[in-house]
């Protein structure tokens, strides 16, 4: 097995290089157990980073999202006034912000994956230092020093095999978070700017600018026109309603008293 | 056999197998000398797929060493070139 047997090899002899230094195979225990631990802490930073990562991820999904939906309505509002040009210029926006959308997509469902694995490998490397803690203590309690050294050899070069597997995918994990990180810190950047958020936000937004117009056009002239009508009515209305009322029942009143 | 897979754990392979993943690694070496990588990801996710399918996953808590380690799913022709090299790799 040419490239996967070299490949073994340089990996297993890095793996245990560390260990190499410590002189007394009992002492080996002690120190190759500290590193576990050690690992153990790392990798668990590594699945709170990524989720921090993810979270983030997730804010600016939502926040595009929420632009989208805004220019949606914004489209709707102006074909609903008429204003064709402005509802296009809305979508427009709008699918502009689709290809961020689907990046962040991506970015989200990648970080999800890593966080997964490295949890499993947590658990993993977890109960292997456990299972190691525990042979730790029964090679130190039953064998002498020249008796444990086989047994040290092994249970130390499997559980560093799995260190140096751990310890690649929380370094891999962590290279590919900072990418996603310096390309979401982009993103935020723009959001800060406007670049983004003048686009649906407050009063950079012209297609509101407009949009407002538009209405306030259209509310001015409803209003003039319930002026009109209000108006326009009153004199009638208030005759219309105010005849009958005066003249039949007292009338009526009038007769019945008469009557009695 | 104990085969590795970077990033997803220990499998128990029988040594009948052998013959089978030689093929597929021989492949996947000649895809790294010709750095082909279209051919490697192929020859590689075959082989990783092939381990999968017929080994059976070690304990969580087993302390046994490998007998052989193979690249994680999405290493590239890079990737393997450093772990050849061992740039790649972290010291445990």
């Amino acid at each position: 097995m040419s490239v996967m047997k070299r490949v073994s090899m340089i990996f297993k002899a890095k793996a245990n290089k560390a260990l190499d230094r410590v002189e007394d195979p009992r002492e080996t225990l002690d120190y190759s157990y500290q590193r576990q631990l050690e690992m153990l802490t790392q990798v668990r930073r590594g699945v709170a980073d990524v989720a921090t990562s993810r979270k983030r991820v997730e804010l600016q999904m939502n926040t595009l999202q929420q632009q989208q939906k805004k220019l949606d309505g914004q489209a709707r509002q102006a074909l609903g006034g008429g204003r064709e040009d402005l509802a296009r210029e809305a979508l427009s926006r709008k699918s502009a912000l689709d290809g961020q959308l689907s990046d962040l997509q991506n970015q989200y469902q990648s970080l999800q994956a890593d966080e997964e694995k490295l949890t499993v490998a947590s658990q993993r490397l977890q109960a292997k230092v456990e299972a190691f803690r525990t042979q730790k203590e029964t090679i130190r309690a039953t064998y002498t020093a020249a008796e444990a050294q086989t047994r040290i050899g092994e249970a130390v070069s499997g559980i560093s095999e799995e260190m140096g597997d751990v310890g690649m995918a929380v370094q891999r994990a962590q290279d590919k978070t900072a990418q996603m990180q310096a390309r979401a810190g982009a993103i935020d950047e723009l959001m800060a700017s406007g670049a983004l958020e003048d686009v649906s936000g407050t009063p950079r937004d012209d297609i509101q600018a407009e949009l407002d117009q538009m209405r306030g056009g259209q509310s001015v002239e409803l209003e003039l026109e319930r002026l009109k009508g209000e108006l326009g009515q009153a004199a009638p209305k208030e005759i219309g309603t105010g005849e009958p009322a005066t003249q039949g029942q007292p009338a009526d009143q009038h007769q019945a008293g008469e009557g009695s | 056999m104990i085969v590795r897979i970077l990033g997803e754990g220990q499998l128990d392979v029988s040594d009948a197998a052998t013959d089978e993943l030689n093929v597929l690694d021989s492949r996947i070496e000649a895809a790294v000398n010709a750095g082909d990588e279209a051919a490697f990801r192929q020859a590689l996710t075959a082989l990783l797929d092939k381990v999968r399918s017929i080994g059976s996953p070690l304990a969580a808590d087993a302390l046994e060493p490998s007998d052989l380690i193979l690249p994680y799913a999405d290493a590239d022709l890079e990737d393997v070139r450093e772990m050849l090299t061992g740039e790649g790799l972290i010291p445990g």
